[in-house]
């Protein structure tokens, strides 16, 4: 249980520094950091406190504590998912829209250019 | 007189489109033809404009749903009455366009469809004609009677459908999840019979490999369809 709690602090610790690095370089919006970051803390959390682990284990009924923390993590990360494809699904109709707009008044102005000519 | 446009999606059909858009002109005089281009990698545009029709040039790829919106969304914008789809592949008949119009005029039907099986037989592949029986299983409850073919692109709309569509249209595949939006509407279509063509250059997109990704994407597609359908008042 100790050595898979360490790798889990030092998972969470690398991913906080990853998602901080990529938001300062600006390859990840600050809006969209704050689930991972979440997430990470929340595991990050979860892995210093074995109590808090025990504890979330045997409420559930998981007889193995380690069982219980990586589903915790786990379930943690689907949830992270989620909300990226309600996001992406969101960025995806809000593009769509644009595209056929952008279409729409690509043919006007031709319509206004050949008249022009 | 009612103002009738044909919208033409287009996807690298730089061999088919120019003799699509010249038939449709010979078969409909005087009837403006947009050739909406899905952005073609060969020379779709150029062929198009030769042949005398006007693009609606889309910015990036979309899909053959996108495509088809934003040609229903342009024909609301500019006000006309009907609106018939012809693919730009060459398959459809231009001239079968003024009996789909006709049916949509005397009929009152919000959608027609040119349907390939009403008379005889005609050309479909083997695997197309097993997911269209598949399908008109899956959608005959759903819109309380049959479909013959569900998956035809050859199709007439009115503006009450125009509206609808301009608004809500699916992506990709938008043939059979399209059905669904009218029935959640409770408009009505009718099947006028047509003769498909096969192809004569390019292929068509809907491959082997990509029919069961196709199956699932539409039958969900239906469903969230009929989810959101709402009993009659
Ligand atoms: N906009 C758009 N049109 C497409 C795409 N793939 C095919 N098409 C067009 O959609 C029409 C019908 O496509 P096709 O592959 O022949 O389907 P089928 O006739 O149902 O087998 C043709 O006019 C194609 O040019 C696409 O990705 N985007
Ligand atoms: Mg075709």
């Amino acid at each position: 249980m100790d050595g898979l709690l360490n790798f889990a602090t030092v998972l969470s610790l690398l991913l906080i520094a990853l998602v901080l690095a990529s938001v300062r370089r600006a390859h990840i919006r600050v809006e969209y950091s704050v689930s991972w970051l979440a997430g990470a803390v929340v595991l990050l959390v979860l892995s210093r406190s074995p109590r808090l682990v025990e504890f979330v284990a045997e409420t559930v009924g998981i007889v193995d504590p380690p069982v219980a923390l990586m589903l915790a993590a786990g379930c943690l990360f689907l949830l992270v998912f989620f909300r990226f494809s309600v996001i992406i699904s969101k960025l995806r109709d809000d593009n769509v829209a644009l595209a056929q707009r952008v279409a729409i008044l690509e043919y006007y102005l031709r319509g206004k250019r050949d008249i022009a000519s | 007189m009612s103002a009738v446009l044909i919208l033409v999606p287009a996807f690298n059909e730089e061999g088919a489109v120019g003799r699509v858009v010249e038939e449709i002109h010979a078969a409909m005089p005087g009837t403006p033809v947009v050739v909406i281009d899905d952005c073609s990698r060969d020379g779709t545009v150029a062929t198009a404009l030769r042949a005398g029709a006007e693009i609606l040039p889309l910015p990036h790829h979309l899909g053959l749903g996108g495509c088809v919106q934003a040609g229903y969304k342009l024909a609301y914008e500019r006000g006309f009455d009907y609106v018939i789809r012809v693919d730009g592949d060459g398959q459809h008949d231009p001239n079968d366009i003024p009996r789909l119009l006709d049916a949509l005029r005397t009929s009152g039907c919000e959608m027609v469809i040119g349907s390939r099986f009403i008379e005889g037989k005609e050309y479909t592949s083997f695997s197309r004609s097993l997911g269209i029986q598949f399908f008109r299983l899956v959608l005959r409850p759903i819109l309380g009677r049959e479909v013959r073919d569900p998956t035809s692109g050859f199709v007439g709309v009115n503006r009450r459908a125009l509206e609808v569509f301009s608004k809500s249209f699916p992506l990709e595949y938008p043939e059979i999840e399209a059905l669904v939006v009218l029935q959640r509407k409770r408009f009505r279509f009718l099947e006028v019979p047509c003769r498909i063509r096969p192809r004569t250059t390019g292929r068509s997109s809907i491959t082997p490999v990509k029919s069961f990704y196709y199956i699932v994407h539409v039958l969900l597609g239906v469903l969230v369809n009929v989810l959101r359908l709402r009993p009659k008042p």
